[in-house]
């Protein structure tokens, strides 16, 4: 498994990371970013391209 | 057998690269060659959040990840020249560095004006994390800010200094404030939101000279109207850091010329194996629009890029069967950027840029708001203040989806 962090911060809601991973990361009808914080090691690949597009660098694996 | 991969560039294009080249299985020697001193940053917040608040490394570092811990950081040494027939790279300190793949990725800096007087302090531009230092202290309540330039940047930089209590001026050659992608009606409205904030316009004027003797004490415009100034900050355009492959047989002509492989392209047309252009310097056609190569200096393309010259040059270099077809295939990053001015999320996708017409979508023009952009009838564009969410309709109707 691996921990998804936002930084709830810096996040601005842009929702770059959502099309990148639309099954861990989501805008609500508010358009506020909402997350499931954990996720199979599958799911990798695509969290880190969230992390990677992230334009605040709010996104982190806690491994 | 041992190969060096040189990546010029230690920015996010650069780090990009290095973390591609890793993902794809490339196991040899990675050198990065930065001219700044500091490890990777995002610079997007310099002019924008981070400015506003305490700029640091901290604050903007992005984080190295472990896959990356072999890469050789040359820092602080900018690269000056390259020979391509001997594969080595030489530095400003006299260093060379042997390479069997070339990754350049080594972006723009600010265009200044050319002024009479120019030669006073208290003015800035905004690239890299010591200019936001500097920027930043000289940011404080009461303080005249003229920032010249109004684009995206120049705006940010506008509603910072703004927020920072500043009274700022913005000077502009053009009609509106970032009309240049956004189209008159969109940019009309951004105008008078800045206004409302109290930045004043000076458009369709350029800035003739400054005053002051040591520093800056005002800006005198075109028309020979004088502001008083203590600080001029200039977001006006780039110049392409391309000067160390002038020796070379690539096409430099307005960034680093590149076909869909992302490798250079010489002056007679030709890719140089192995020389790959990523970030902001490559002018590549993307087919999601036309057959033109163009640059596009946007948040995304330096990742993109990254990971695309990361999947190649390690084909290339693992001599792959398979390299030809990867080479040939399509590149089709769809550009994406985002501004924040006071509390409007502006968000884009596209090349609204290329339009011919646009017209409002959703929301009201007052309000949050989406912007459609189109070329010949066909979507090529959309910008949206806010509305992440119904946005994602029209982002996914620009890839073809």
């Amino acid at each position: 498994m691996i921990n998804i962090n936002v930084d709830m911060e810096k996040c601005q809601h842009y929702g770059q990371c959502v099309y990148e991973a639309p099954d861990i990361f989501s805008l609500n009808a508010d358009d506020k970013l909402e997350f499931v914080a954990t996720a199979d090691d599958s799911r990798r690949h695509d969290v880190q391209s969230a992390v990677d597009v992230c334009p605040m660098q709010a996104i982190s694996i806690v491994d | 057998m041992s190969q060096n991969v040189v990546i010029v560039g230690a920015s996010i294009g650069g780090l990009r690269t290095a973390e591609a080249l890793r993902n794809c299985g490339y196991t040899n020697h990675i050198t990065v060659i930065g001219e700044e001193v500091h490890a990777p940053y995002n610079r997007p917040p310099l002019s924008k959040e981070v400015l506003a608040k305490e700029v640091s490394h901290g604050a903007v570092a992005f984080p190295l990840r472990p896959h990356i811990d072999d890469v050789t950081w040359h820092l602080g040494d900018a690269a000056v020249s390259v020979d391509l027939d001997a594969q080595f790279v030489t530095t400003a300190s006299g260093k060379t560095f042997p390479f069997d793949g070339l990754v350049i990725a080594s972006g723009l800096r600010p265009r200044v004006l050319d002024l009479p007087n120019g030669n006073v302090s208290g003015r800035h531009t905004v690239r890299t994390l010591d200019d936001a230092i500097a920027l930043r202290a000289e940011l404080a309540p009461g303080v005249k800010v003229v920032v010249a330039g109004a684009g995206f940047i120049g705006c940010e930089l506008a509603a910072t200094a703004r927020q920072l209590g500043c009274e700022v001026t913005n000077v502009a050659i053009d009609s509106f404030p970032m009309v240049r992608p956004l189209g008159d009606q969109f940019a009309a409205e951004l105008q008078r939101r800045h206004e409302s904030h109290g930045v004043n316009f000076r458009l369709k004027h350029g800035i003739k000279d400054v005053t002051g003797s040591g520093s800056i004490s005002g800006v005198i415009l075109d028309d020979d109207e004088f502001l008083e100034a203590t600080v001029l900050v200039e977001a006006i355009s780039s110049h392409c850091n391309v000067e160390w492959l002038a020796n070379t047989t690539i096409d430099i002509t307005n960034g680093v010329l590149a076909d869909s492989a992302l490798r250079a392209i010489t002056t007679e047309g030709n890719p140089v194996q192995g020389v790959h252009v990523v970030g902001d310097l490559a002018r590549f056609a993307n087919p999601l629009f036309d057959n033109v190569p163009r640059r596009i200096e946007h948040w995304n393309i330096p990742i993109e890029t990254g990971k695309r010259v990361g999947a190649v040059l390690t084909a290339y270099l693992a001599g792959d069967e398979n390299f030809d077809a990867l080479a040939s295939q399509a590149f089709t990053p769809l550009p994406s950027f985002w501004s924040d001015q006071y509390r409007m999320k502006i968000q884009g996708f596209g090349m609204p840029g290329l339009a011919d017409s646009y017209e409002l979508v959703d929301g009201d023009i007052s309000d949050d708001l989406v912007m459609a952009y189109y070329r010949n009838d066909e979507l090529i564009g959309v910008v949206g203040i806010g509305m992440t969410g119904v946005m994602v309709k029209y982002r996914k109707q620009l890839l073809g989806d």
